[in-house]
C-alpha cells in the first residue's frame, strides 16, 4: 500500500511535467492544425539558456527565489523569441502550402535545433543549477511528498487555468478561436491572423520555457537531446487527452505519468513505453478525437 | 535562378561523394576511428577521440612511425549500430585504413566487428567489455578487461570488503554492457553465498527512476549494484538518496567521469566502482598521461580517454614493429603484445585477443576517485 501511494505521488509529479509540455503542442495544434515537432527542442533550448544565464550571473549554486525568477524569466524569454523566429522563418512562408510540407519542415527544424545544440553547447550532459532546495513536506511511513512535486503540479494547474482564461475570456482569445475555426473568414472580419499565430507560438514556447526550468529542478541533467523522449511522451499525452483541448493535455499528461510509474513499479521498465503507446492505440480506436477532444464533423 | 539552385542542391551529394578518393602510394599511415561523435552517447565518442588524438599527435611530434606521419580519420556513427557498420565499411573501402579503433559501446563494436573480420582489417576496441566482441574472429582485439572479470571483482568486493549479503540490481536493459555486467555480478555474488533481492531495470536516456527505487526500497537491500553509465548514474544516485535509501552503491567502469560527481553531487560520494585506473595512481605512466591530457584539453581525463590512449599506443607499437605495412602484419604484431606499459597499467593480449590487466576498485570522493584496492586477474 505504501509503495502504491509513493508510485501514485511520483506518477502525478512526472505526469504534470508531461502535461506542461503537452500544453504547448495542443495550443499550436488548436490554431494551425500543425504538430509542432520543434516544440520539444524549444524546451531544450530553454533549459540551456537558463544554464548559461545562471553561470553568467554566477547563481548556479545559490538556490532561492531570486534564482528561480531570473531563470524562469531567462528561459521564457529565450523560448518565446525562438518560437517567434521558428514561426516567422520556417512556418509562415509555408502557410499556403499543403499541411504535409509544414509538418516535414517541423521535423527539420527539430533536427536542426538538436544537432546545432550538440555543436554549440557540446554533447556532454550539463548540470542544471540548483534553483530551490527540495524538502520533504509530508512523511507518512516510507511515503514522502516533496515540495518540488507539489510545486510542479501546482504550476501545471495554474498554467492550465490561465490558458483557459486567455482563450475563453479575453478578446485575444476570441481572435485565436476565430483563427482556429476558419482562418480566411477571421482575416476578412479584421483579425490580423499572422499576429495571432505568432502570439500563439510565443505563449506555447514560453510554457516550454517554464517546463524546462521545472524539469531542470527535478532532474538536474541537461543535454541537447533531452527534449526528444519527453517531447514524444508529451505529444502522446496531448493526443491521448484530445489534441487541441487544454484540459485534455493536462489529463493526458497525468494519465501517462501515472501509467508509466505503475508499469515500472509493478511490471518492468521494459514494457513502460509499450504500455504508454498501447493505451494510446486503444483510446484512439474507441475515441479517435482523444478523451476530452471534440469530434469534428467533416464539412463538404 | 530557382531551377539552377535546385539542380545544384540535387547534385551536391554526388559531388561530395567524388571528392575524397585515395590515390597513389601512401606517404602516411591511416588509422580509422569510428565512434559516437553525435547523438545521445556523443560524450563517449568524444572522450575516446580525445584520448586517441593525444596518442597520435605525440607519435607525429616524435617524427611519426618509421618516418611516416600517422593520420587519424574519425567517423561518426551517431551512436547507432547500423551506422557503425556503414562507416566502418567506408573507412575500409574508401579510406583504406590499416587498422580500426572503436567502439565504446559493445553493441556497436559487435555490429562493426564482422565487417572488419571479413575484410581482414585489425580492429582494436578500447573499451567494449562485453566478451562476445572478440569472439567474432582473429582480427578483433580489445585493450580493456572483460565484463566477467569486472563483475567478479565487484561481487568479491561486495562480499569480502563490504560484507553485504543482500544486494539489489538496477540495470540498463538497452545496453549489452550493463546487462552483461549485471549477469556476471549476480553469478559470482550468488556463488559466494549472497542473495539478489531485487533485479530491476531502466533504459539509457531515462531521467526518472523513482518507481524502480521505490520498488527496491521495499526489499531492504544492503547494497545497490548499478552497472550503468555516468550519464544516468548521477541522476539515479540523487534519486536513491532522495528516496531515503542510504545503502552503499556499486558500479563498473562506465561510472568513470568527473561528470558523475557534477550531476550526482553529494549523493554519489562514498560509492564504489571498478575501474581501469585511479586518479590517485602512483604509477609514473598514469601520472604522465594525466598531466599531458590536462595540458592539451584543460580538463581531467575520464576512463574512456585513458583506455583509448592506451589502445592507440598499443596499435602504434604494433604498426612500428610490423615488418611491412599490411593489415595482416599489424594483426600479427597486436596478437603478440605482452606486458605493455600503459597509463591504465600493464596490458598483455591473451590467446583470445582480450587484454589481461588488473582492475582497481575506487571510491568516489568529489571529482577524484579514492583508490581502495587492486584486483589482479
Amino acid at each position: 500500500m505504501e509503495d502504491f501511494l509513493q508510485h501514485f505521488i511520483n506518477g502525478i509529479s512526472l505526469g504534470s511535467i508531461y502535461a506542461l509540455i503537452a500544453l504547448g503542442y495542443t495550443m499550436v495544434y488548436g490554431i494551425l492544425q500543425l504538430i509542432n515537432f520543434a516544440h520539444s527542442d524549444v524546451y531544450m533550448m530553454g533549459a540551456f539558456s537558463s544554464y548559461y544565464v545562471a553561470s553568467f550571473f554566477k547563481i548556479s549554486d545559490r538556490p532561492g527565489v531570486v534564482t528561480l525568477v531570473t531563470l524562469l524569466a531567462a528561459s521564457m524569454l529565450a523560448c518565446a523569441l525562438l518560437g517567434l523566429m521558428i514561426e516567422r522563418f520556417a512556418y509562415r512562408p509555408l502557410r499556403k502550402a499543403p499541411k504535409l510540407n509544414i509538418l516535414i519542415t517541423a521535423i527539420g527544424v527539430s533536427l536542426f535545433l538538436q544537432y546545432t545544440a550538440q555543436v554549440v553547447f557540446g554533447a556532454d550532459p550539463k548540470v542544471f543549477p540548483t534553483v530551490i532546495e527540495d524538502s520533504v513536506l509530508i512523511q507518512a511511513g516510507s511515503v514522502q511528498l516533496k515540495s518540488l512535486d507539489v510545486a510542479v503540479f501546482s504550476v501545471t494547474i495554474v498554467m492550465m487555468l490561465a490558458l483557459n482564461f486567455l482563450i475563453y475570456k479575453t478578446k485575444l482569445g476570441k481572435a485565436m478561436r476565430a483563427v482556429s475555426t476558419n482562418m480566411t473568414v477571421a482575416a476578412m472580419m479584421g483579425v490580423n491572423t499572422d499576429r495571432i499565430i505568432a502570439f500563439t507560438f510565443v505563449v506555447g514556447s514560453s510554457l516550454a520555457g517554464v517546463g524546462s526550468v521545472l524539469v531542470g529542478m527535478k532532474y538536474p541533467k541537461i543535454d541537447p537531446l533531452m527534449g526528444m523522449m519527453i517531447g514524444l511522451k508529451a505529444f502522446v499525452a496531448a493526443v491521448l487527452g484530445g489534441i487541441g483541448s487544454i484540459g485534455g493535455a493536462v489529463f493526458g499528461g497525468i494519465l501517462m505519468g501515472l501509467s508509466e510509474q505503475m508499469v515500472v513499479g509493478y511490471i518492468s521498465s521494459t514494457y513502460r513505453d509499450a504500455f504508454a503507446f498501447g493505451i494510446l492505440i486503444v483510446i484512439l480506436v474507441f475515441r479517435p478525437s482523444g478523451l476530452l477532444g471534440k469530434s469534428r464533423v467533416e464539412k463538404v | 535562378m530557382r531551377s539552377l539552385l535546385l539542380t545544384a542542391l540535387i547534385a551536391l551529394p554526388f559531388l561530395v561523394s567524388c571528392t575524397k578518393k585515395a590515390t597513389g602510394p601512401r606517404t602516411e599511415i591511416v588509422i580509422g576511428h569510428f565512434g559516437s561523435m553525435t547523438g545521445s552517447e556523443a560524450t563517449f565518442g568524444i572522450s575516446t577521440d580525445e584520448g586517441i588524438r593525444l596518442a597520435i599527435d605525440e607519435a607525429n611530434a616524435a617524427g611519426g612511425i618509421n618516418g611516416k606521419q600517422v593520420k587519424l580519420i574519425t567517423m561518426d556513427d551517431q551512436g547507432k549500430a547500423e551506422e557503425a557498420a556503414s562507416v566502418v565499411t567506408r573507412l575500409i573501402e574508401q579510406e583504406n585504413v590499416i587498422a580500426l579503433l572503436g567502439e565504446v559501446a559493445s553493441s556497436r563494436s559487435l555490429a562493426a566487428a564482422p565487417i572488419a573480420q571479413n575484410k581482414k582489417i585489425p580492429m582494436l576496441t578500447p573499451s567494449s567489455t562485453n566478451p562476445k566482441v572478440t569472439e567474432v574472429g582473429n582480427f578483433i582485439f580489445r585493450a580493456c578487461f572483460i565484463d566477467p572479470f569486472q563483475g567478479t571483482v565487484m561481487a568479491k568486493f561486495a562480499t569480502e570488503n563490504l560484507k553485504v549479503k543482500k544486494v539489489a540490481i538496477l540495470r540498463d536493459v538497452k545496453s549489452d554492457y550493463s546487462v552483461g555486467l549485471a549477469d556476471f555480478f549476480i553469478k559470482k555474488f550468488v556463488e559466494l553465498g549472497g542473495e539478489v533481492v531485487a533485479d530491476v531495470s531502466y533504459q539509457s536516456g531515462d531521467v526518472d527512476f523513482k518507481a524502480q527505487i521505490t520498488q527496491i526500497k521495499s526489499k531492504n537491500p544492503e547494497a545497490l549494484f548499478i552497472p550503468g553509465y555516468y550519464t544516468e548514474v548521477g541522476l539515479i544516485a540523487r534519486q536513491v538518496r532522495e528516496g531515503g535509501l542510504q545503502v552503499p552503491m556499486l558500479g563498473g567502469d562506465g561510472w568513470d567521469s568527473p561528470k558523475l560527481f557534477e550531476i550526482g553531487k553529494a549523493a554519489v560520494n562514498g560509492s564504489y566502482f571498478s575501474n581501469h585506473y585511479s586518479t590517485e595512481s602512483k604509477d609514473p605512466a598514469a601520472i604522465e598521461f594525466m598531466s599531458k591530457f590536462k595540458a592539451k584539453y584543460n580538463k581531467q581525463p575520464d576512463g574512456l580517454s585513458s583506455v583509448a590512449y592506451d589502445a592507440t599506443r598499443m596499435l602504434l607499437q604494433a604498426i612500428t614493429s610490423a615488418p611491412e605495412l599490411t593489415p595482416q602484419a599489424v594483426r600479427d604484431q597486436l596478437a603478440q603484445i605482452k606486458e605493455f606499459q600503459g597509463a591504465t597499467g600493464k596490458i598483455s593480449i591473451d590467446e583470445n585477443r582480450n587484454a589481461v590487466k588488473s582492475a582497481v576498485v575506487v571510491q568516489v570522493k568529489g571529482t577524484d576517485n579514492k583508490f581502495v584496492t587492486t584486483v589482479n586477474p
